[in-house]
């Protein structure tokens, strides 16, 4: 068996490239995607630690954690259509019209 | 497992849920033109929430229900009433609103928002707290990006929910981790096995900054506060409104409850920590909020400043302190919606948020520019108004707790805010319309304004001068902390 060090190692591995990801990246569309990469590094950690502890909240918390970002993920992407429709551009770096 | 208690317990979210399906039922039976009308069931709907949940439904002992998941105590319940009260006068404020106000939707996802509230202030265990937390986050970043042909209100909406997800992420990351150290999600456990283990500070810190981002993203406080500024000016105002001071208080629930109660033994370290976050969040808020010509940004910096001066609350860590962020809170609220109230009734006339078109507005609707003055003297924290009571008490809860210095800077921090929020009232006071007779150009108030705004102002006013049974619920509600 895995010793669940391995796990936690991967998951902090995976929050941080999502976390970079979030922070460098200019395309709301790879953002989202290293959200759910940080959501994802939670995941993992949850389910490693359940099946340390023999229970199962940790699993719970795992459908939850994915139902709600499905519903982040279906809501984000109807902001970036209705953006794209005025501005015909997606770009973080040119929602700038809000200032001061 | 279920009995009585447990649906007392969740009597106030079972009865939005009514309340939410009576909308859905009959929105579409109204004519477009009618429409509008949805905010008159919401306000009375939420009204009559109010009214039941305070007759049947107020809790006794604290007690924790449905498997661990909910707590029914007086923080919660004083909290829970809190929302309700400013959903209802959000959702008077939201029917005048030309392009928001006519549309069923925004009332379904501002109860939808309000349901997620009430279960962050009532939730006992992280699962539930995660996801109250995106109950409310969710339709609230839908609402600010409302009004789908405006570029700036889908572009607030967009910066809300980047910013959110982000931070919430984090959070996510920091409650996994807790899970792992501690072996149980539940709050009230986390405690006792955090007490009994072989815990680390540098682990258990770690957490609390990890926790600390979604929840500082929630009340808005620095560095976390960039989102404010452009989502409130972004958003449709009613919203805004909204967003400053229920879903603020929201956040302020959950900060207190899972650090009053999971964290006591690590509490040296934390509440260093948000005192000098109180500080930062403070001086930075009312510094940004002197330059601003913007009234919606002007009050967006001034409830960043606010965020400050209820952590000095959050860091006395006693029950007067509790008790002093519940009863800010209550005060700030009133106070901030009525703020809101007036930017949204006077810009749907004038057309502008910018401080200049206030000139004259004393002589165009005396009323109004009164209980203008009223919000932004509370805000201001001058007696005999709301905010003032609210300051004092934080304050004293301040120097109890032995924090000192951290007073000094709020003292001097609300000097600060005195001179702009007075900057504000000169325009509407003192100048006038250039080359205009003000008498024609009158600003006049349909029903739902008038009715929201005289009982938001009568609020500020209440909660500064009788304010002693105000502040034994809120001792109440504070004891169930410890």
């Amino acid at each position: 068996m895995v010793p669940v060090n391995y796990y936690i190692i991967l998951s902090a591995i995976l929050f941080t490239i999502g976390a970079v990801g979030v922070l460098i990246r200019r395309n709301p569309l790879v953002i989202f995607m290293s959200v759910e990469l940080m959501l994802n590094a939670a995941n993992l950690a949850m389910v490693a630690f359940s099946s340390v502890y023999k229970s199962f909240s940790g699993q719970i918390f795992v459908f939850f954690v994915i139902a709600v970002a499905a519903a982040e993920v279906a809501v984000g992407l109807a902001l970036i259509v209705e953006i794209f429709k005025t501005k015909h551009n997606i770009n973080v770096d040119e929602m700038n019209s809000l200032k001061g | 497992m279920f009995n009585s208690t447990t649906f007392l317990a969740i009597l106030p979210e079972i009865l939005i849920l009514v309340v939410a399906m009576l909308i859905l039922v009959a929105e579409p039976f109204w004519k477009a033109e009618q429409r509008r009308n949805v905010g008159w069931l919401t306000a009375g709907g939420l009204f009559a929430v109010m009214i039941i949940s305070l007759l049947f439904g107020r809790p006794g002992d604290p007690i924790t229900v449905l498997g661990g998941m909910v707590r029914f105590d007086w923080l919660g319940f004083f909290f829970k009433m809190l929302f309700l009260f400013a959903g209802a006068a959000t959702s008077l404020l939201l029917m005048d609103n030309d392009r928001v106000g006519h549309r069923g939707e925004a009332y379904l996802l501002l109860l939808a928002s309000l349901l997620g509230m009430d279960l962050m202030a009532a939730s006992a265990d992280l699962v539930m707290l995660y996801l109250a937390i995106e109950t409310t986050s969710i339709p609230l970043y839908i609402l600010s990006g409302f009004m789908l042909a405006d570029e700036h209100s889908t572009e607030a909406g967009f910066k809300y929910l980047l910013f959110g997800a982000m931070s919430s992420a984090v959070m996510l990351y920091g409650f996994s981790l807790l899970f792992g150290f501690a072996g149980t999600t539940n709050i009230y456990e986390l405690k006792t096995v955090l007490a009994a283990g072989p815990n680390t500070l540098v682990m258990v810190l770690g957490i609390i900054f990890l926790l600390l981002v979604g929840l500082g993203f929630k009340v808005s406080v620095v560095p976390f506060h960039f989102w404010a500024p452009d989502v409130y000016q972004g958003a449709p105002t009613p919203v805004a409104g909204f967003l400053s001071t229920a879903s603020k208080a929201a956040g302020f629930a959950v900060l207190t409850r899972l650090f009053f109660v999971a964290f006591p033994g690590f509490s040296q370290s934390w509440t260093l920590i948000f005192a000098v976050i109180a500080t930062v969040t403070m001086t930075v808020g009312n510094l940004l909020a002197l330059p601003q010509t913007n009234v919606k940004r002007l009050l967006a910096y001034s409830s960043i400043a606010h965020a400050g001066y209820v952590m000095i609350g959050v860091v006395s860590f006693s029950v007067l302190g509790a008790a002093s962020v519940v009863f800010y809170l209550a005060a700030y609220i009133v106070t901030n919606l009525l703020a809101f109230g007036i930017v949204m009734a006077v810009s749907r006339i004038i057309g502008s948020d910018d401080v200049k078109d206030y000139s004259g507005l004393s002589r165009r609707n005396p009323g109004l520019a009164l209980m203008m003055l009223a919000a932004f003297l509370s805000l201001a924290g001058m007696p005999p108004f709301g905010g003032f009571v609210a300051k004092v008490f934080v304050f004293a809860a301040g120097v109890q707790a032995g924090y000192v210095w951290l007073v000094i800077v709020g003292i001097l921090n609300s000097i600060i805010g005195v001179y702009y929020y007075l900057n504000v009232m000169k325009y509407v006071y003192l100048f006038r319309m250039p080359n205009e007779d003000e008498e024609k150009h009158p600003v006049p108030l349909t029903r739902p304004y008038t009715i929201a705004l005289v009982i938001l102002a009568l609020g500020v006013i209440l909660v500064g001068t009788l304010f002693a049974p105000w502040f034994s619920w809120s001792d109440m509600a504070a004891m169930n902390l410890f």
